[in-house]
């Protein structure tokens, strides 16, 4: 009873957005539709779940002076303080919470992601070595695909922007369809399995 | 008398839903039942829906079928094994979309597999997540995999933690686990963004051994150049299956694998129709969506 009951709900989800998406009829149309505003109130009260082990997790580390509790401490803090101002002033512009944002988070965030750009080179370099036949064949494409999204590409010959061009429009984009069609047959399947019940590892 | 009593309820719960559904379709203007103009997509789902279900068929019936090795499922256990003789741990992530995107529900099927593993060695496993939804699935996937394997004790809630819920948040909080833990084996399976290749590196660097799987075909390039293994978009979607070697799976990638020869038929059909002008619409109409 307790896998069968949510495969019975998960048959029944599943049916009826395959039967809204072949239905005209509104409703069935606003019975998905609310199906889906459903999912996004659940997501919202599980919110309090996410809370609830983030809190566990450090007040343990905290409590047992655990290695780098100072850091968990900050984190507590934060999710607290976040709140509550959020709670008291609201989210507008020029609210303490606001300021929180723009001054700590949102830089923060920025700083994560620029750090992308080393990592690029970093992985760059050890796909682009050129050990194997493959890996040089890579490299060449690499080569002539950067060289020919810059000025001096065009500089040092000018038909190497088409030569980049007609890399991503026919070699690299039939690649990226066959992954596509491929990936997709694959989640059909697999939505397949889970609405007929055969998928169930998920569930645990 | 208990099967009974299941089957009762499971009468009122499709007569309760039924019900709300043509309540609400009466209750508001009625058009149209079905839409005629999605006639292919239709066709298209029956023909793939009827191989998948003949194949499952004949898996039933005992057929056995070949499925090709992938690498990155093999490994594994491994993996799993290199991190257990180290003294290490397995950090697994399950993407970082919500429950609602298919491949955090493969992600989280090849958790319950991989805990499975983590269970039978005694190997510490951390399954940081973005999503409070996934957290709970998670949850439950690792709690199923350590009962089937009987360590109900072993079974510790806070393998599985939510960490943050905006995207580079996530990524410096599995950056600070790297960093302390130096877990001895990375799994990512799931939906990534742009964090990949911050991961994967992070990863790299810390010297684990990385297997990664994804269908976002735009983050495959930084997966195959940071780990050591990768599944490419589909074989995310089997993953689950190639583990648990059930036929009835395994029959479901059967007809899938049918259903891909049928789809090159129409391309190639399409291509040469519409090379020579002989009129390839048909084959143009049979994959657009209205």
């Amino acid at each position: 009873m307790k896998t069968q009951l949510p495969v019975i709900i998960a048959f029944l989800s599943g049916f009826i957005m395959i039967l809204a998406f072949f239905s005209a009829n509104p409703g069935v149309v606003n019975f998905s539709q609310n199906l889906l505003t459903w999912v996004t109130i659940v997501g919202g009260i599980s919110l309090l779940l996410g809370i609830v082990s983030i809190l566990k997790v450090n007040i343990k580390v905290i409590s047992e002076r655990g290695k780098d509790w100072v850091f968990k401490v900050i984190l507590v803090l934060f999710v607290f303080g976040m709140s509550i101002s959020g709670l008291i002033w609201g989210i507008q512009e020029k609210t303490p919470f606001d300021w929180l944002f723009q001054n700590i988070q949102s830089p923060m965030m920025s700083t994560m992601f620029s750090i992308l750009a080393f990592f690029i080179a970093s992985a760059a370099y050890r796909a682009f070595r050129a050990r194997t036949i493959e890996a040089t064949i890579l490299l060449i494409t690499s080569v002539i695909v950067m060289l020919g999204r810059i000025p001096l590409g065009q500089y040092i010959w000018d038909k190497l922007p088409g030569c980049a061009d007609w890399i991503m429009a026919y070699p690299n984009l039939a690649v990226q369809r066959g992954i596509i069609i491929g990936a997709a047959l694959g989640a059909a399947a697999m939505s397949l399995r889970i609405i007929l019940g055969i998928e169930r590892t998920y569930m645990g | 008398m208990k099967r009974k009593y299941f089957y009762l309820l499971m009468f009122i719960i499709i007569v309760i839903f039924f019900n709300f559904v043509i309540t609400s379709a009466s209750a508001s203007e009625t058009t149209s039942w079905f839409r005629i103009d999605r006639i292919n997509i239709l066709v298209l789902l029956l023909v793939f829906s009827s191989a998948v279900l003949l194949y499952i068929r004949s898996a039933k019936k005992g057929k056995e079928f070949f499925i090709r090795k992938i690498a990155g499922l093999d490994a594994v256990e491994e993996g799993v094994g290199r991190a257990t003789e180290m003294g290490r741990s397995v950090l697994f992530i399950p993407g970082i979309d919500e429950l609602d995107e298919i491949q955090t529900i493969a992600g989280l099927s090849i958790l319950g597999k991989v805990a499975k593993i983590t269970a039978q060695y005694n190997t510490p496993l951390l399954v940081p997540v973005r999503y409070p939804l996934v957290l709970a699935a998670a949850q439950e996937s690792i709690k199923g995999a350590y009962y089937d394997m009987g360590k109900e004790e072993e079974y510790d809630p806070e393998m599985a933690r939510y960490v943050a819920g905006e995207q580079f948040a996530f990524v410096a909080a599995v950056h600070g686990i790297m960093y302390r833990d130096k877990p001895a084996t990375n799994v990512y399976m799931g939906a990534f963004y742009a964090e990949s290749l911050l991961l994967a590196e992070e990863g790299q660097a810390s010297g684990a051994i990385q297997i990664a799987g994804t269908a976002n075909p735009e983050q495959l390039p930084f997966f195959i150049a940071a780990c050591d293994y990768t599944l490419m978009g589909e074989e995310l979607f089997a993953a689950s299956s190639y583990l648990s070697k059930e036929p009835l799976m395994l029959g479901s990638l059967k007809g899938q694998d049918w259903m891909k020869i049928v789809l090159v038929i129409c391309i190639l059909l399409g291509v040469i129709f519409e090379s020579f002008n002989l009129g390839g619409g048909f084959f143009y109409k049979l994959f657009i969506e209205h």
